[in-house]
Formats: structure tokens, sequence, C-alpha cells
């Protein structure tokens, strides 16, 4: 226990570069600064019913279409670069959350709220667009009817006020 | 890593570095539709109706063009107008259109000649002046945009005997323009003051009527798919010549190919022209994004 303690007063005057060590709750994702998780950093309340979920066919649906999104993104020069040096794992993890609790598929948020999720990307309109865009394939490769896609774009596109910085 | 794999990457990452130096201009960055198709006063909008949408396919970080042919065949007319319009960091639009009304074998029957034709060239500006049509969904307030056109028609002389009081005007115009995106709704709503007739191609004013008239403008569309817009317009006129000048209306279908090209096409009904009733056709029009 003595030995624990020392250990632990050693690390924590250790310099501050090993910022990258995993995290402890979510294997495979980097650290991040504590932030207060709540839903409402979600940036946008559930969907009643369960309509809506059942159009993303429920929460396997929504794992598709998020790792879907981003793997275009990612393949999208457009957009790519945006993605660059972001924890991946975490960023997958998150938007699933978002979207799963959005669609009210029964999860709890726990990301940071979209202003500081989005802060320093130096997004500017085209990149919402073309992320919006990509998300649009990836719904349609889920076959997930075109109104049941826009009742989700209108939750997401005020989210344009707080992630679009230029 | 071989010699040529890092002269390669070397290479791009100096074509991205410079291609970075240039990123706050983005081409095409709007989504499909959201820039409108051209009016035929050369307005971004609808068909008939000018809406708050600024044209084009450039966000508020880059600056586009568009060209744009429109045919419209009725039963004793045919109307034409082609032009070009511009748009500004999505918060100004300039355009410019040239329209043509030729009266084919109707203008013998009129006393003007086979073939006679008016012509009419319009020039646009429009200013977004609040709003947000697409990302504003948690709130009911539209995109509004005001505008104005200018426009010199060409033939005073015919216009005088017909009573007009002048060969050219200017319209002022307020638009605002909503996407329901949970619905796949777009509505718009303009009033615009004016003093045409038959839009400035029979000149302004009319006897004993030589002032600006309040005139509304709506439009509904749903979105189909993202591609594909169908909806109807419906413009009120004034009616300065005595000549029984009819409300417009038509139903459209604006399809975008890619964001270079949009064709629409519609169902346009002008009713009465120059005497002359009916006045039902078709309307196409494409435009060409740049």
């Amino acid at each position: 226990m003595i030995q624990a303690l020392i250990l632990a007063a050693a690390l924590s005057t250790a310099p501050a570069f090993t910022v990258e060590h995993p995290s402890a709750t979510h294997p495979g994702e980097e650290e991040v600064e504590a932030y207060v998780q709540a839903d409402a950093n979600a940036g946008t309340r559930p969907f009643a019913g369960d309509a809506m979920l059942k159009a993303f066919h429920g929460q396997a649906g929504i794992g598709r279409v998020v790792d879907e999104v981003v793997d275009r993104s990612l393949a999208d020069p457009r957009t790519a670069e945006i993605f660059h040096s972001q924890d991946m794992v975490r960023l997958r993890r998150t938007l699933r959350e978002q979207f799963c609790y959005i669609l009210d598929g029964g999860c709890r948020y726990s990301g940071r709220d979209m202003k500081a999720a989005h802060k320093d990307l130096g997004l500017q309109n085209a990149d919402f667009n073309a992320l919006v865009e990509n998300l649009q394939l990836a719904m349609d490769h889920e076959k997930i009817g075109f109104r049941d896609q826009n009742r989700f774009l209108a939750k997401l596109a005020p989210m344009q006020r707080q992630t679009v910085e230029r | 890593m071989n010699v040529r794999n890092l002269a390669l990457s070397t290479a791009l990452s100096l074509l991205c570095a410079g291609t970075a130096a240039a990123e706050d201009l983005r081409p095409a960055g709007k989504l499909l539709l959201t820039g409108g198709v051209t009016t035929v006063e050369g307005s971004a909008g609808g068909g008939l109706s000018s809406w708050a949408f600024i044209g084009g396919y450039e966000t508020r970080d880059g600056v586009g063009a568009n060209v744009h042919a429109t045919y419209l065949n009725l039963p004793d007319y045919e109307f034409r107008a082609y032009g070009a319009s511009v748009g500004l960091f999505d918060r100004v639009e300039v355009s410019y259109t040239r329209q043509d009304f030729d009266t084919q074998a109707t203008g013998a029957k009129l006393g003007l000649g086979k073939g006679f034709t008016f012509h009419q060239d319009i020039f646009g500006a429009k200013l977004k002046v609040l709003g947000d049509a697409i990302y504003n969904q948690d709130s009911w307030v539209p995109q509004i945009a005001v505008g104005a056109q200018y426009k010199t028609a060409d033939k005073g002389a015919v216009i005088g005997l017909l009573g007009g009081q002048h060969d050219d005007g200017v319209d002022y115009y307020v638009a605002a323009t909503k996407v329901l995106l949970s619905e796949s709704l777009v509505l718009n709503a303009t009033l615009r003051a004016t003093k045409a007739n038959q839009t400035g191609l029979l000149g302004f004013g009319g006897p004993g009527h030589d002032r600006y008239s309040l005139q509304a403008e709506g439009s509904a569309g749903v979105l189909l798919t993202k591609r594909l817009l169908v909806g109807g317009e419906y413009r009120t006129k004034p009616n300065n010549l005595g000549l029984k000048e009819s409300d417009w209306f038509d139903l459209f279908a604006a399809y975008a190919v890619n964001k270079n090209l949009s064709v629409t096409a519609a169902y346009a009904d002008l009713g009465t022209i120059a005497t002359f009733k009916g006045q039902r056709g078709l309307y196409l029009s494409l435009q060409a994004g740049f």
C-alpha cells in the first residue's frame, strides 16, 4: 500500500507530456481531460417514441451507420484532414452514443458538448456539409428512408452553430 | 521507405501545403438544391418566384457562378430567358437575364407582325439579411433576403400604345425561405413591390395606375430525394393595363443531376396575356454552375 502511494506520488509529479496513456475506462482510447458528462452534451433532445430507432434498425443499424460515415469521411479527401490526430476509437464510440441517445435507443451520451468537441478543428460550413453528405450516403447504405433521414438531420443541423468556427 | 516513395510523399505534402494555404475558399460546399434554381427573372428561387436562397453552391467561404437557359412553350406565344448569376459568400447574389417574349403567329393577329418579339433585360441584386433556411431547424425563423430587379424593356413604342407608362422600372422584394427538414418541405413567401406589366415585358404602370402595388408569391415543395424537389408556386400580378393580366402558377420538379447541373420542368399557367387566354404550357430550364 505504501509502495503504491509512493508510486502514485512519483507519477503525479511526473512531467505532463505523458498525455497519451490509455484511458482506464475505455480501453484503446487515449486519456482526455476531465469534463462534466451529461446527456445534454449531445446537443439536442431525443426523439419520442420508437419509430426513429426502428427506422435506423436499432442499435446495430446505428453502429453500422456510424462506422460507415466515419469510414467514408476518412476516405473522403474533403474531410480526411479533419480527423488527423484524432482518437478515432473514442470518436466512433461517442458518435454511436450520441446517435443512439438522439434516436432514443437506450444509450447515455458520455462525450463532450458540441462546442468543446469541435474546438480548434477550424471547421467551415463546407466541412459540415461534406460530413452531412457522407452521413446521407451512410444512411442510404443502411437503407434508411429519405424522410427519416431528414428527420434525423433536422436534429443535427442546428449543431452547425456550435461546430463551425469560421 | 525507398527514395521514390519519399520523393512522392514530399511532393504530396508540398501539394497539400499549397492547397492548405488556399483552403479558405471552398468550392461547391453547399448541399444539393440549397441554392435553389433560377427563376424567369434570373434570381435564385423556384421557376416563377424569387426565394431567399443565394444562387449557386458556394458557402460563406466561396464565390460561384451560374448560367441558365429557360424555355416556356405557350399556345399563342413562346417565352425564352437566358442569363448568368454570381453568388458571393452565400450573402449577395447579382444576376443578369435577358427575356424574349416571342408573339409568333399571334403577333400578326395583334397587329404587331408575325414573330414580333418583346425583349427585356433584368439586372438583379439580392442580399441575405438574416437566418439560415437549412441549419436553423430548431427555430421557425426563416432565411430572409431583400432584392431589387432593374428591368428595361425594348419595345417602348408598343408599350406606350398599350398604355404602359414606362419601358423600365425596378421591382423590390422581400423573400422568406424555410426548409422544414423534419417534414422534407421547402416553403417560401415573397412580397414584391412592382409596377411591372407581365413582369415588365409590357412595360411599367398603366393608364391612371402608375404606382407601385404589393404582390405576393408563395411556393411549397417537398423533397422526394436529396436531388428532387417537386412543388408548386403562385404569384399575384397587378393589372395596370386593364388587359385582364392573370396571376401565375406552376407545378414544378427541380432535379439536381449534380452540383454543376440542374434541370427544372414545370407545367406553368400564365393565364391571359395581351387578350389571349389560357396560356399554359411546358416550362423547361437548365442551369449549370461552376
